[in-house]
């Protein structure tokens, strides 16, 4: 598979980065050989499970869709045509979920829609809709938003009126944390935004504003709305045996329990008790591989992440466009907060949400929806690292 | 808008670092006190997911760890499991463990400190963590005898080697299997133990050294006539037999077991006393010889000890302080005298070691997975009750016992077997206990023993604990004996 995958590359996307690749593949088989591993586990105690076979057919579906992106989409800046289309259709894919029939509820998260038997995560795929209409609608209008507005305290701060996006923008990710109660999704795309602003306006005070913001939502969220302010006391009384014994940190607790057994090296493959956590395979693969790979093995796995985003914001400052910039920054910045709130989630730097681990965790959607964006990681970095006269 | 990308990678860098800081905390720093919680269920996973080591009976192993497909991957085997229950004791994951699986847990499941040398090694190698193996100082036959014997009978058997203090045999009946309690499934082993638990006669319990304790009736005279041989009598010292002792200070006059005469003319040799077990006179000894001379023998014996063999043994008691009557009493192993088998085991054992008692132990070696000894136990003395004249003297009067007196039924043909019998009242209505105490063959002693049945007397006469526990206590010494023969 990774042979296909690169020669696809090489072919079609030569001058494409090499490293992103490689890294990525070796999350992706990473995840694979626990989620198979935590099969057996289940196995042994009764449970018949075959998240590893349905994940392996992910992923190559999702390394299909890769190559699909990179042979279709022969060059990114066709996609700054459809920046409205791309922003509609990542709202739609916002409150899919929220419509009756297809929309589902899981474990007391509104974030999925069941289509023919399968549920799927359509805020993956929103993610990188709207990171596109970002981009489009970023570039346009940068100018306007960086330089307008009164100067308070030596910052220039946005005039009011310009507010009105990152006001939807906020409105969009409240509704989310709300309505879906996913504090997760909503935390990301709320992030995604506020950092791409940052990247087109060069303007800290739209990170100042953003965040705070973001923040006074959420503590209103929690201090109004039981569910969310539950996950708030399960983050920070953990360890609280009554908040334990209520089953509100039961999950993050026994996460903590693996990891610290797994201790410095990790009880390596198949020694340790990652089915002790629920939802080891997908939300806890995090802990799973914290237990069984050690502190070592952890490091690692953040260390290919790190190499990832690293080598999408390398492609962003590669390239020559604006709207590129912007794509591969908000894509390579999508991978890396995605990745924080997930292992903060599970790690107690911040209250745990129920996304998933890029790569790495059981589940379709994610795994389809990141390939894409390694996909268009790879378009994009082929045409940064083009050479000028063949570009032509 | 490259310098905001730039920034923008290292708040990315800042974010991955805080997640590597959270891990590193979780899992290095805090590790110790979250592998501790009570409420990881891993470290209980850990603890009996490792290959624990086998309790060895005679180079075989009784009880092992069986590699097993379940979270716990080991399962707790129990070859002949009521046979060795009261020593092996349980290993469950609901119930914790007992006797031997408790004590020796260290050693068993290879975390004791005297293994550090092969966990190293183990760690150099690459080899699991594999428990010691414990090995038994009982005997296999001469268990498999007691238990056989003992049949049905409510009660215990205890055998040891009186030379050593090694524990031959420990049988205490009803008995359990601990099969039943090692059982993977909580439920299933908290229904079994609620089951043992309702059995009104208690087969956890061990009658042999944590039951109730219980009178001692006339074996108790074992103690009297080794205080009286140390106080300066003799075998053929005669001691005031009448066939009724009026008690001082109270209306109550002690007759004999079915208010038989223990002589026509009302005098008695000690040995002839001690033969037909004639309560009055041993009341009347007793009361001349005053308690604290009594006391301080039983005591010598292993009275009020704690013992730890190393399953905690209850300690026998004594009455404090009695009056002349109590101690006329306590003087044939009633009133509050309170004993263990074990502890009747220990007399014997000590007069048949020519009065040098041994702590008696169930250790015998215990050796690490790859078969190193890592301890080996050596007999220890426990105390010196008596001289070795003395004791020979009384051994002699143990013979004349089995030879003629109230334990004809333990006799062996070639072999003179010295023993005691005893039928102790409970003060209730029930039958009272029947006792045997004794070793053979008595000038080279291979086994001190005593067994106890509870409620197998009869009212009718001393010869109950001679019809009861001396057959019980024959077939162990003949396994014994047979055992040393052929070993």
């Amino acid at each position: 598979m990774s042979l296909v995958l690169h020669f696809a590359v090489r072919r079609w996307a030569s001058f494409a980065d090499p490293v992103l690749l490689p890294a990525v593949l070796a999350l992706n088989g990473i995840g694979l050989a626990m989620i198979r591993r935590i099969d057996f586990a289940y196995a042994d105690r009764g449970r018949d499970t075959s998240f590893g076979e349905v994940q392996i057919v992910w992923s190559l579906l999702g390394a299909a869709l890769a190559v699909a992106v990179i042979l279709l989409l022969r060059d990114y800046r066709l996609l700054r045509r459809f920046t409205y289309t791309a922003g509609v259709l990542g709202l739609v894919g916002l409150v899919l979920p929220l419509m009756p029939v297809i929309g589902t509820q899981i474990n007391g998260a509104r974030i999925w829609i069941t289509v023919f038997g399968r549920s799927l995560q359509p805020a993956e795929f929103a993610k990188i809709a709207f990171v596109i209409f970002f981009a489009g609608y970023l570039v346009s209008n940068r100018d306007t938003l960086a330089l307008a507005g009164p100067k308070v305290l030596g910052m220039r701060f946005p005039r009011p009126r310009d507010m009105g996006p990152l006001a939807l923008v906020w409105v969009a990710a409240m509704m989310v944390q709300i309505y879906e109660r996913d504090l997760g999704t909503s935390l990301l795309l709320f992030g995604i935004f506020v950092a791409m602003l940052y990247v087109a306006t060069e303007r800290l005070s739209w990170v100042i504003v953003g965040m705070g913001m973001f923040a006074a939502g959420a503590v209103l969220a929690g201090t109004l709305f039981s569910h969310v302010g539950s996950r708030y006391t399960a983050w920070l009384h953990a360890l609280d045996p009554e908040v334990y014994r209520s089953g509100a940190s039961e999950q993050l607790v026994r996460g903590l329990f693996g990891m610290a057994s797994g201790g410095l090296f990790g009880t390596g493959w198949g020694e340790g008790r990652p089915d002790l956590v629920p939802y080891a395979e997908s939300d806890f693969i995090v802990s799973s591989l914290g237990e069984e790979l050690g502190l070592t093995g952890l490091m690692a796995i953040l260390t290919l992440y790190v190499i990832i985003v690293q080598r999408a914001m390398r492609t962003a400052i590669g390239v020559r466009h604006g709207f590129g910039k912007l794509l591969a920054a908000g894509l390579g910045f999508a991978i890396a907060l995605q990745v924080f709130i997930v292992v903060g989630g599970v790690t107690r730097v911040i209250p745990l949400t129920g996304l998933t681990t890029p790569f790495l965790a059981y589940g379709g959607s994610s795994m389809l929806a990141n390939w894409v964006i390694v996909g268009l990681l790879l378009r994009i970095s082929d045409q940064a690292r083009r050479p000028e006269e063949v570009r032509a | 808008m490259n310098e905001p990308v730039r920034r923008l990678s290292v708040v990315v860098l800042v974010m991955f670092l805080a997640l590597m800081s959270a891990a590193s905390y979780i899992q290095v720093i805090s590790a110790g006190d979250l592998n501790q919680d009570p409420r990881n269920v891993r470290t209980l996973y850990r603890e009996y997911g490792t290959f624990r080591g086998p309790i060895v009976v005679d180079g075989e192993s009784v009880v092992w760890s069986q590699s097993v497909d379940s979270p716990f991957n080991f399962q707790r085997t129990y070859a002949d499991g009521p046979l060795y229950a009261s020593v092996t004791g349980y290993y469950s994951i609901v119930f914790g463990r007992t006797a031997i699986e408790q004590t020796e847990n260290e050693l068993l499941a290879g975390t004791a400190d005297s293994l550090f040398w092969t966990r190293l090694g183990n760690l150099a190698s690459g080899e699991t963590q594999r428990g010691a193996s414990v090995e038994l100082t009982l005997s296999a036959a001469i268990q498999e005898a007691a238990a056989a014997a003992l049949g049905d009978n409510t009660g215990a058997v205890v055998a040891l080697d009186p030379a050593t203090g090694e524990v031959l045999a420990m049988v205490t009946s009803p008995t359990y299997d601990p099969a039943l309690l090692a059982s993977h499934s909580s439920a299933e082993v908290n229904a079994n133990y609620q089951e043992l638990l309702a059995q009104e006669d208690g087969p956890l319990v061990n009658r042999a050294i944590a039951g109730d304790t219980y009178p001692p009736g006339s074996t108790f005279k074992l103690i009297v006539s080794a205080a009286a041989l140390e106080a300066g009598y003799e075998a053929d010292s005669e001691l005031y037999a009448p066939d009724e002792l009026p008690l001082p200070q109270s209306s109550n006059v002690l007759g004999n077991y079915g208010g038989a005469a223990c002589s026509d003319d009302e005098r008695q040799t000690l040995a002839d006393a001690l033969r037909i077990s004639c309560n009055t006179a041993f009341a009347n000894l007793g009361m001349t010889l005053g308690w604290g001379v009594i006391e301080r023998k039983a005591k010598e014996f292993g009275w009020g000890e704690q013992l730890s063999i190393p399953l905690a043994v209850t300690p026998s008691r004594l009455p404090e302080n009695p009056d002349r009557a109590q101690t006329a009493m306590a003087s044939i192993g009633q009133y509050d005298d309170r004993a263990t088998p074990l502890q009747m085991a220990m007399v014997a054992a000590g007069i048949a070691n020519d009065g040098v008692l041994m702590s008696p132990y169930l250790v015998d070696q215990v050796r690490d997975a790859s078969l190193r000894l890592i301890e080996d136990s050596e007999p220890e003395e426990f105390s010196s009750p008596m001289t070795t004249a003395d004791a020979n003297t009384l051994t002699e009067m143990m013979v004349g016992v089995v030879e003629s007196g109230s334990a004809t039924s333990a006799q062996i043909p070639g072999v003179r077997v010295a023993g005691k019998t005893g039928t102790a009242e409970t003060g209730t209505d029930e039958r009272p206990h029947a006792w045997f105490v004794g070793f053979a063959p008595a000038e080279d002693p291979v086994i001190a023993i005593a067994v106890l049945v509870e409620n197998g007397g009869s009212t009718d006469g001393e010869i109950t604990g001679g019809r009861v526990a001396a057959p019980i206590a024959r077939s162990v010494i003949e396994a014994a004996l047979t055992e040393r023969a052929g070993g």
